[in-house]
């Protein structure tokens, strides 16, 4: 049969936000992907002209809803390197708390969203509902359930009581024991594994070689994570990259899954030993010139740059996200899918469009 | 299949794991961000709030003691309540509710008097029944 184009997206049940991948298929098997950007550009970037750099912080939070509090971090790092302000070791600590209970709250919406993804609705409510908990310790500590906006430059904003620590360790211990119980159910389940096992491979050399980051890298079996770099507390923490041989859309769910609850053990581990102290510190001044930080996003490596000439405005901040690094990944792993698996696929990623696209 | 049967069979015997809103509403915890509010009595119209606002929807005019507020360009981060010198700013427990046009809270006190402070934030709370909320339709940006 002749080569047929068939656009998917960019409004596409499947897809949370808009992704558009001009789709060649041969005999209803992908043979080439051609991708389309901007469709929710919003010129983010740009407002460090008419922001200063402390309101920038509220900015960069929202460039993704889903890892803001690790989008600020990583902006506080890269200003406070510039004015050399030493953050306090407890909001080195909470910062961490913060941003792992972010990346437990991604991965369980993206494994719901898989869940949906392949059809299994129930497994999709179970996630969500798990999910729940860990917005709720997010409401009752900072005061937003997705945006706490808790990072400022020079520290965090709020505080966690040894009342909430002993309440968020008691919450997580449900969210592990709910965990465990469904975890049989994405690793052995025969509909899940028929639905995701062998779909959209991308080999260890092909993952590393077109730049692909996060779990995307690690389901291809590259223990590669920038949290062994040791910024913030993570050098005090135990943790090893979790990693997963096979390259599939199973091994990248795997790894989500296997994530989730390394995040509770971190955020365990945060809280019996976060110190005592302050947790913020006054910040004078004006920053001047170039930085860049590396942060683990729950989708993968997260970078900033900045570019100040003292003044209180930015020259430049260029912000380089993980979907973005994913995508040339992903448009190697689509060819030769059924175009039946290609929101599987595609979902794999966990494509962030607002992210990329600022 | 048979892995996610024991799940199946709890919730079908455990209580629901949502609420029947709106008959059933969640206090909301202790210190959510909701609502920006303020005590107008206390404010001495500085405009720290105007200037650290990151999406710029507080404006302050000292002279004319006004003090309006873009609540649908404000986005609850708290920034303003943080940097307040008096703390007449706070943010209440709830989020304000969902309106079908746009509107502009437009506070009118009483503007400070050059050489005591302290004393026309006492003097203030007498006009203070000025304060509600005049509901200008969408005229501003």
């Amino acid at each position: 049969m002749a080569p047929t184009v068939i656009p998917f997206g960019p409004q596409h049940p499947v897809l949370p936000e808009p992704l558009h991948l001009q789709i060649t298929v041969v005999d209803e098997v992908v043979s080439e992907v051609l991708p389309k950007l901007g469709f929710v550009h919003r010129g983010l970037e740009n407002l460090v002209l008419k922001r200063d750099i402390h309101q920038m912080v509220q900015v960069v939070e929202r460039v993704c809803g889903i890892c803001s509090c690790i989008h600020a971090h990583t902006y506080c790092m890269a200003i406070e390197e510039l004015m050399d302000v030493q953050v306090p070791p407890r909001a080195d600590y909470l910062r961490i708390i913060w941003g792992e209970l972010h990346r437990m709250h991604s991965h369980l919406l993206w494994l719901g969203l898989l869940a949906d993804a392949f059809g299994f609705e129930s497994l999709f409510m179970q996630c969500w509902k798990i999910r729940e908990k860990v917005m709720d310790i997010q409401e009752a500590t900072s005061g937003n359930r997705v945006i706490v906006s808790v990072n400022v430059v020079g520290g965090v904003r709020r505080e966690l009581t040894p009342e909430q620590c002993t309440w968020i360790l008691e919450t997580l211990e449900e969210v592990e024991k709910e965990l465990l119980e469904i975890k049989q159910v994405f690793i052995d389940d025969f509909s899940v594994q028929k639905r995701t096992r062998g779909v959209g491979i991308l080999s260890r050399e092909e993952a590393y070689e077109s730049g692909a980051v996060g779990p995307t890298l690690r389901g291809s079996g590259v223990a590669q994570d920038v949290r062994q770099s040791g910024y913030g507390a993570y050098s005090e923490l135990d943790f090893e990259p979790v990693t997963e041989p096979d390259g599939d859309s199973y091994s990248r769910a795997k790894v989500r899954f296997r994530e989730v609850l390394q995040s509770i053990d971190l955020v365990r581990q945060g809280i019996s030993r976060l110190p005592q102290g302050e947790s913020r510190v006054k910040v004078k001044g004006w920053p001047e010139g170039e930085a860049i930080s590396r942060t683990e996003q729950p989708r993968g490596e997260l970078m900033y740059y900045i570019k100040a000439d003292g003044s209180k405005h930015l020259e430049r901040m260029r912000i380089r996200t993980p979907t973005f690094a994913n995508i040339p990944g992903m448009l190697k792993m689509l060819p030769g899918v059924d175009l039946a698996n290609v929101p599987v696929a595609v979902l794999s990623i966990d494509p962030c469009i607002s992210c990329t696209e600022r | 299949m048979l892995h996610m049967t024991p799940s199946i069979l709890k919730n079908f015997f455990s209580k629901s794991a949502t609420r029947l809103y709106p008959v059933e509403v969640r206090e909301p915890f202790e210190h959510s961000r909701g609502a920006l509010e303020i005590r107008l009595e206390d404010c001495i119209f500085c405009g720290t709030c105007m200037r650290k606002c990151p999406s710029k929807c507080i404006t302050v005019d000292k002279n004319a003691g006004t003090w309006d507020m873009d609540p649908f360009a404000c986005v609850y981060c708290g920034i303003c309540v943080d940097n307040c010198p008096t703390h007449c700013l706070y943010q209440a427990r709830e989020y304000r509710p969902p309106e079908a046009e746009k509107s502009h809270v437009f506070l009118q006190g009483e503007p400070p008097k050059k050489k005591s402070k302290k004393k026309q934030a006492s003097g203030e709370e007498e006009v203070s029944g000025q304060e509600g909320e005049d509901q200008n339709g969408g005229d501003e940006t």
